[in-house]
């Protein structure tokens, strides 16, 4: 498998906080990397780093090789990386399906259309009429996927898809993921939840601070290791 | 039959106010900017109609095929190269380099056509009038009104069904989603600002077809377009054709009580509604 995505320690800095520290990642197409942490971990730092939001000031992102750290966040859109940004930021004033459209913008070709995005999300094919601010969470949480998915990304970049949702809604959203995958989109989801986070990913890495503090197969970690480096436990401490 | 008359000439003077007012109000719909500039870019286009008609001895509506397209690239111009820098400093600093540009722009008219009144001929049009039960509507005043709920339905449905419109939409929601979405921010503004100051290059050709202007005619344009928006509710397009013919029949119907009262009796209905329906009166129908 080829690498998709190289992150390759980058530093990214809001005023004097410094944010990431040297975070390197690296994505194999067609892989799904769960990368997990605590609350202010830098995880959703990392991710509108990688979908242009964010520059860092040091390090260098590479897709397919080539350095887009200096591209605008509306044309990695069009090089292939789609972010489900935090908070889901649907267009309130436009529906579901006007939603889905404005996702098609940069027409990129590829699986997903409004017919496949339906598939994989029945739910939104009932509320297509439906204005973003009528909503609830989960159908926030589909369109906002489905939306972005609509760019037919190389890379799909989803931030905390869990939070503020019931289980049984989450357990509906992960459903897709699968699907997702198997269209040959490449999956980096942020988590807190670390069980949905396990079950998805072919691989974890764990930040803590600003800092990969874990990384492996996610069949290989135990959930002690990945407890203890979430919570910045030594390893002795859990022994 | 006087009162008859005098409301529906308010009608056909509310056409023009729309037709003026619809690109402060997309403006200000997609980006929340107040575009103080919005009078003199209508008069400086009667102007370049009026200059394009001597030089080239063309038909005046023929000037709008010129017009139109010059003034819509120097909205994208202004928007690009001054507002959205502007934006980057908050909401009040696009109000400012407007005022600025209404300034520049009504001395540097002055300076080029001197300060004396002018008007586009459109020869034996500017009289003819068709009789309806015994009251004469100018057919002007008609093609005005017309053309005003055509621009208001066409950017309707441009904003509601294309790419480029849904894309404006999305942006005015939420500008760092959209840019999440491959827009690019920046351009889709100078897009909605093109689009904006084509309709007023249209609606200051008009304007120059039906009345006397001189370099500072704008100051009275922007009251005028700015009741309109108010009267009608901000940001929402059918608002802003209501608010345009409210004010107009204010007008007539003032002036038909006596003849001073007439734009007086405009400014009092912007006041009452300000008072008692801040909101404008169509606040739901929202550009988006």
């Amino acid at each position: 498998m080829s690498t998709l995505l190289e992150v390759d320690a980058i530093d990214v800095a809001y005023g004097d906080f410094r944010a990431l520290h040297g975070i390197t990642v690296r994505v194999a197409e067609g892989e799904t990397l769960a990368v997990i942490g605590a609350n202010g971990a830098g995880k959703s730092t990392l991710l509108k780093t990688i979908a242009g939001l964010l520059r860092p000031i040091a390090g260098q992102i590479r897709l397919d090789g080539h350095n887009v750290s200096h591209t605008p966040a509306h044309r990695r859109v069009r090089e292939g990386i789609a972010l489900t940004p935090e908070g889901r930021r649907i267009f309130a004033s436009l529906t579901v399906e006007e939603n889905l459209k404005v996702g098609a913008h940069g027409r990129r070709p590829g699986p997903w259309n409004l017919q496949t995005v339906y598939d994989a999300f029945p739910l939104l094919a009932e509320k297509r009429t439906r204005r973003g601010a009528h909503l609830s969470g989960g159908e926030q949480q589909a369109t906002a996927i489905g939306r972005a998915l609509m760019s037919n990304p190389k890379l799909l970049l989803l931030d905390e898809v869990s939070l503020g949702l019931a289980p049984v809604v989450i357990a509906d959203i992960y459903k897709a993921l699968p699907t997702i995958a198997a269209k040959g989109t490449t999956v980096l989801v942020v988590e807190q939840d670390l069980t949905q986070a396990l079950t998805v990913a072919d691989r974890v890495q764990c930040l803590l601070e600003g800092r990969t503090v874990l990384e492996g197969a996610a069949a290989d970690v135990t959930r002690e290791q990945v407890q203890a480096a979430y919570f910045g436990i030594d390893e002795q401490e859990v022994g | 039959m006087d009162w008859i008359n005098a409301v529906l000439q308010g009608v056909l003077l509310g056409g023009q106010y729309a037709l003026l007012a619809c690109g402060l109000s997309l403006i200000f719909g997609v980006m929340r900017i107040v575009n103080l500039a919005h009078g003199v870019l209508a008069v400086a286009s009667a102007y370049l109609a009026l200059w394009l008609v001597q030089q080239t001895g063309m038909p005046s509506f023929l000037t709008l095929v010129i017009v139109i397209p010059v003034l819509a690239a120097v909205g994208y111009a202004v928007q690009r190269g001054l507002f959205n820098p502007a934006l980057r400093h908050g909401e009040l600093s696009p109000l400012l380099v407007s005022f600025g540009l209404a300034v520049i722009g009504a001395n540097l008219l002055q300076e080029i056509f001197t300060a004396d009144s002018r008007k586009i001929s459109i020869g034996t049009l500017s009289t003819a009038s068709v009789e309806l039960g015994g009251l004469r509507l100018g057919v002007f005043s008609l093609i005005t009104l017309v053309v005003a709920v055509g621009v208001i339905v066409g950017l309707q449905l441009y904003l509601s069904h294309t790419r480029i419109g849904r894309a404006m939409r999305a942006t005015k929601d939420d500008p760092e989603a959209a840019t999440l979405m491959g827009i690019d921010e920046r351009h889709m503004y100078a897009l909605a600002t093109a689009i904006a100051i084509g309709t007023v290059a249209l609606a200051g050709v008009f304007l120059g077809m039906s009345t006397q202007f001189s370099p500072t005619y704008g100051d009275l344009v922007l009251i005028f377009a700015f009741e309109a928006v108010i009267i009608g509710g901000l940001g929402s397009l059918w608002g802003t054709l209501l608010g345009g013919l409210v004010l107009g029949v204010a007008q007539t119907v003032g002036a038909q009580i006596d003849p001073a009262y007439g734009v007086l009796a405009g400014h009092l209905v912007f006041l009452v509604v300000l008072l008692f329906r801040p909101q404008g009166l169509l606040p739901k129908a929202v550009v988006a």
